[in-house]
């Protein structure tokens, strides 16, 4: 079996590249993927570690983080739509205001 | 090298790579795509780590669902060359870089110094069936699940209601 210090490389691996994308990228949608990205690396290492304890748990928030991840993704791209409605624009430099 | 760690590598190497091509590419529906890559790996290295549901629902909602949403609303938008790694400026990618390798770091010095109960796992640790999953989800956590259902509940009316708003100002506007 794989050891587990390999899967915790690849979780951050990928969790650093999933904030590079939310620092450098000035797209909102692809800050989401990013932000989807580093929610997957931790939903990752909380697999791993289940299997690895042999303890349930894990895999029980797994699955509440992929539904709340779910809701989150569907406001957060209503609110994209609704800003870009109004805003002609989804660079997030340029809706740095709360009015409207 | 055992065959497991080959496919690991491999599994890897894909995950890592459509991450960065994922971060890289200017056009948005690119990023979109490899991401689709990138959760379908994990899902698979969720098969790996024997897993089965998740897999299953990380196929199914990550790899389906959200990336057909998130396609959807690309296109619906036309947003596909908005802002590419190259428009931002130089300090940032520097910052950026900087902050990447401070926390890239920190995750390592963790790793090897910390006391991070990786040495207590235990390689033969018995295997989780979906029913046993599912027996845990409906004993133990079953409030946290009802909770969920509640959340999805509101996420759904607050799409509906940002989305209505609009046309009643268009109507009296």
């Amino acid at each position: 079996m794989v050891s587990i210090e390999m899967y915790v490389a690849l979780s951050a691996i990928l969790f650093t590249i999933g904030a590079l994308g939310v620092l450098l990228r000035r797209n909102a949608i692809i800050v989401f993927m990013s932000i989807e990205m580093m929610l997957n690396s931790a939903n990752l290492l909380f697999v791993a570690f289940s299997r690895y304890h042999g303890d349930v748990d894990g895999q029980v928030l797994v699955f509440f983080v992929i539904t709340v991840a779910a809701a989150e993704v569907a406001v957060g791209l209503a609110l994209i739509v609704t800003i870009f409605r109004s805003k002609k624009s989804i660079n997030i430099d340029e809706i740095n205001l709360m009015k409207g | 090298m055992s065959g497991e760690l080959v496919i690991f590598i491999i599994l890897a190497l894909i995950a890592i790579t459509s991450a960065i091509f994922m971060l890289l590419s200017t056009n948005a529906v690119h990023s979109a795509l490899w991401l689709v890559l990138n959760f379908s790996t994990i899902g698979v290295l969720y098969l790996i780590l024997s897993a089965p549901f998740i897999a299953m629902v990380q196929i199914t909602v990550y790899a389906g669902a959200i990336m057909v949403l998130f396609l959807f609303v690309i296109m619906l938008l036309g947003a596909e060359h908005l802002g590419g790694v190259g428009q931002s400026q130089r300090w940032r990618l520097f910052l950026a870089g900087f902050l990447a390798t401070v926390l890239i770091s920190v995750f390592g010095i963790v790793m090897i110094e910390g006391q991070t109960g990786l040495d207590t796992a235990v390689a033969n640790a018995p295997e989780i069936t979906p029913q046993l999953l599912g027996l845990r989800l409906f004993e133990a956590y079953v409030f946290p699940f009802e909770v969920t259902g509640i959340l999805l509940l509101t996420a759904m009316i607050g799409v509906v209601i940002l989305n209505t708003r609009r046309k009643e100002e268009n109507k009296n506007g």
